[in-house]
């Protein structure tokens, strides 16, 4: 109660009518103010004691400096009774007087209506008074305001820390220490787990919410595609004036004369060796030389025989086609001697003597026969038209054929191996010749006249090569038809003779009539007339006959050699043949080329007209074809063989050396070399009958043998005995031929005595040659040179010293 | 490289210049990184089939195409 002086009281209604403040009558709302006088209420107070009403205030009353008191009416209980007694004077006099004040100033507002209401009343004036100054009333916040000011509680110590005077202005050093590092320097409140503070979570509430991590992105790729673009461009040159300019600049001069003498030093070197030379490869291939010798061997490739023509035949010659892989041809004839021939010539008149040819794909059925007039000893191919073919009889004629007809058929002998083809033009009992399982028999186009050929046996034929002819003369002179049209043979009737293919200068009937005749079918010519000119009129060009000087008795050649040949090594040489062959199959040349005469040919100087011949007394003869004033005589003459030689072939790499094979040694010639053969084998315990030079290695060769063996002889290897031989077949080997038909494949043709036709591939060894081998085979031909002209000036010299 | 002089056709020529032009100007800056005092003098190609020698200058270049000798 914020009034200390104010005290509730209840009046009881006696006491209101001792006092004479009766509710309502005395008192009332407006008028509750009722002075008491203090002495009366002390006298109610000792009459009534306890009862009564002003007991509570007891003190108050006594206590009280004034007279009288004041009692207020609460009408609204206020304070909780119906009436309470002021306790202070001042009081008393502030609720006496403001009610005054209030009435006072309901008056004025009453008055301020009025005057408003009039709006011209003047308003009382508002006395100013400036503020009293009085005296203090402590209401107790000054107690609020102590216990709020902050004041020490306790005195502040002071310390007075002072140094010793002679450390006066001494620097000072402080130091720290760690306060914990010594005990009891502080004391602490250590925290403890205070338990009663300590409130368990039991249950949570907790609210989760799962979102995915979404997020867009986006990129951008570039699309490359392939896009075809072009650029023209063309290099920068000079123009004429400008190139002559800078020719002609000194600048350019100067740039030579000091570039020259580096690019000539260059050159040089180049010069003086071989810079291609891979050193590594080599290498590699002298060892593979010294390899063993099992691969060193012929295989058996195939052998081709026929019974019905082949009995009791021999094979004379074989020979290769070519241009047709695959094709090899073989001439037959009778296994007679001179006495036996004679005894049964009425017989062997009735037997065809045939050539015949077989191919790889049919082992059992010739596909080519040639008819020949008489046994055929010797046969050619013409290099440049495979499909003439030049023969050598047993009675001294020379046969020509033509197979141009059946060049498809042999080509095609391959995938036609039963299926006979028909060809176009040819009659009709030669169709049903070729229906059966004969094969087709060609006859041949011509033969020489009997009168001017051999007397006897021709035992060699050779094609002349295509880049010169000889006239009649014996000079050579370029051939402008680039055709192989002359052949040379040789007999053992001490003649060599010349042949030309071609049409003489005698008239000759025109040859429209003869191609009608060839495709009418009439008396027959069932041959392809390319030789009707020659056709028993032929003429040998040229006759050279061998005669020895001192004696009367001419050489009797068994084999010639011309230096020019052709060979068919080179397999590359087919493109040229074939390109020739297109030529002449448009029309029959050889009868309308005449021999052009020698003032238009050019004469060529340097084709060598020097051959060599082996005797059928086993001497070997080197002479000059090219005809002289002087009767001919032969230049060089060496009895080396002490038979027949059968063989005499130039090597197909070095042109001037030759081999000869007798009957029991062979002899290895260099053209040039007058004093004798560069090597010459011992005596060997079996006969001789043929041999071969390889076609790929320079220094071997094949040496067919009487009782059926092949030794293959190796000059790098052994000069004394054979590097390797083979037994081929039981009876005796009558010709060798090699072939290349590949890169790969090399055949080796071996005919013997009983009919048999061996076809055996050279192995790798064999057919492949070393590195150096043809420097080093060079190399040892020179030695044997040089050592036979060693020992010529060690003969002089010895002469000369048996004289002394 | 532009040709002022050839033996060969023309083709053939243009070709051989630029390429070999191309070539010895990386032949000559090699060398001179290596060493900067050096300088090529003389660059020779041995291939299978030619020996190709090029003599090279401040503006011009010699070039030389040979078979081997055999």
């Amino acid at each position: 109660i914020g009034h200390p002086e104010i005290f509730p009281l209840v009046f009881t209604t006696q006491t209101q009518e001792i006092f004479k403040c009766r509710v309502d009558e005395d008192v009332t709302k407006e008028n509750c103010f009722k002075l008491i006088k203090k002495e009366d209420i002390i006298e109610d107070l000792k009459a009534r004691a306890a009862v009564s009403d002003f007991h509570p205030v007891k003190k108050i009353v006594q206590e009280y400096p004034g007279e009288e008191l004041l009692i207020v009416f609460d009408v609204e209980q206020q304070y909780g009774q119906n009436f309470y007694l002021v306790a202070t004077e001042e009081a008393k006099e502030n609720l006496l007087k403001p009610p005054e004040v209030a009435e006072e100033e309901e008056e004025e507002e009453e008055k301020e209506k009025e005057a408003d209401e009039n709006k011209e009343g003047t308003l009382e004036e508002f006395v100013y008074k400036p503020p009293v100054r009085k005296p203090w009333v402590s209401l107790g916040s000054e107690k609020e305001v102590e216990e709020e000011s902050v004041k020490d509680t306790a005195s502040k110590t002071k310390y007075l820390i002072s140094r010793v005077r002679r450390k006066f202005g001494a620097p000072v050093t402080f130091t720290d220490k760690n306060a914990s590092s010594v005990k009891d320097t502080y004391i602490e409140c250590t925290s403890y787990q205070d338990k009663t503070f300590s409130i368990k979570l039991l249950e949570k509430d907790v609210g989760a919410q799962i979102v995915p991590k979404v997020r867009e992105n986006s990129t951008q790729t570039k699309w490359t595609y392939p896009k075809n673009a072009a650029i023209q461009y063309f290099p920068r040159e000079f123009s004429d004036e400008e190139k002559k300019e800078s020719l002609s600049s000194k600048k350019l001069k100067e740039f030579i004369t000091s570039v020259l003498l580096r690019m000539e030093i260059a050159l040089q070197q180049n010069e003086i060796m071989n810079v291609f030379v891979d050193d590594w490869r080599a290498l590699a291939e002298d060892e593979s030389s010294y390899g063993s010798k099992s691969d060193i061997y012929l295989k058996e490739y195939q052998s081709f025989t026929d019974l019905h023509y082949l009995k009791d035949r021999t094979i004379s010659c074989v020979c290769w086609h070519p241009n047709i892989y695959g094709i090899i041809a073989e001439s037959a004839t009778e296994r007679l001697s001179y006495d036996e021939r004679v005894d049964l010539s009425g017989k062997l008149l009735l037997q065809k003597s045939v050539i015949l040819f077989w191919s790889f794909s049919d082992p059992l059925h010739p596909q080519l026969m040639l008819e020949c007039p008489e046994d055929i000893y010797c046969f050619q191919f013409s290099p440049s038209d495979p499909n003439i073919i030049a023969g050598g009889c047993f009675n001294g004629q020379v046969v020509l054929w033509d197979i141009s007809q059946y060049e498809e058929k042999l080509r095609n002998a391959k995938s036609s191996a039963g299926v006979k083809k028909t060809d176009v033009n040819l009659p009709s009992f030669i169709q049903a010749q070729q229906c059966g399982t004969e094969p087709p028999l060609v006859r041949y186009c011509a033969v020489s006249s009997i009168e001017y050929s051999h007397r006897t046996i021709i035992t060699d034929i050779h094609w002349l090569p295509d880049f010169f002819e000889v006239n009649r003369m014996g000079a050579t002179f370029e051939n402008r038809a680039e055709i192989c049209v002359q052949l040379v043979t040789c007999s053992p009737d001490c003649s060599i003779l010349f042949w030309d293919i071609r049409g003489t200068k005698l008239p000759v009937q025109p040859l429209s009539d003869k191609n009608k005749e060839e495709k009418i079918i009439d008396v027959l010519p069932d041959f392809p007339d390319t030789f009707k000119h020659l056709d028993l009129t032929w003429k040998p060009l040229i006759k050279i006959n061998l005669c020895k000087s001192d004696t009367s008795v001419d050489y009797s050649p068994i084999r010639i050699s011309l230096t020019e040949e052709y060979y068919h090594y080179k397999t590359s040489d087919k493109m040229q043949s074939q390109n020739k062959l297109v030529e002449l199959n448009k029309e029959s040349p050889y009868a309308e080329i005449s021999v052009p005469s020698g003032k238009i040919l050019k004469g060529l100087e340097n084709v060598s007209t020097n051959f060599f011949v082996g005797t059928e007394d086993g001497e070997i003869i080197y002479s000059d074809w090219k005809m002289e004033r002087d009767s001919k005589k032969p230049s060089q003459k060496h009895a080396v063989h002490d038979g027949i030689v059968h063989t005499v072939q130039r090597s197909p790499f070095f042109k001037d050396i030759v081999l000869s094979v007798g009957p029991w040694n062979f002899a290895i010639w260099k053209e040039g070399l007058a004093t004798g053969p560069i090597l010459q084998s011992c005596c060997s315990a079996v006969r001789y009958t043929v041999g071969q030079w390889s076609l790929t290695r320079p220094g071997v060769f094949f040496i067919g043998r009487e009782d059926g063996n092949i030794d293959i002889w190796d000059l790098l290897e052994k000069t004394h005995e054979p590097s390797q031989f083979q037994s081929i077949s039981i009876s005796m080997i009558t010709c060798i031929r090699p072939w290349i038909a590949s890169a790969k494949q090399q055949f080796l043709a071996v005919s013997d005595d009983s009919g048999v036709l061996h076809v055996l591939e050279i192995s790798w060894t064999l057919s492949h040659p070393s590195s150096n081998e043809h420097a080093n085979v060079l190399h040892y031909f020179e030695r044997e040179v040089e050592y036979q002209k060693y020992y010529e000036q060690r003969q002089e010299f010895r002469a000369k010293e048996r004289i002394e | 490289g532009i040709p002022i002089r050839t033996t060969l056709d023309n083709s053939t020529t243009v070709q051989y210049a630029g390429l070999l032009h191309q070539l010895t100007m990386r032949a000559r800056s090699t060398v001179r990184d290596i060493d900067p005092q050096n300088d090529l003098t003389f660059l020779r190609i041995r291939s299978k089939k030619h020996e190709i020698m090029v003599a090279p200058d401040n503006e011009y270049l010699l070039i030389v195409i040979q078979n081997p000798c055999e």
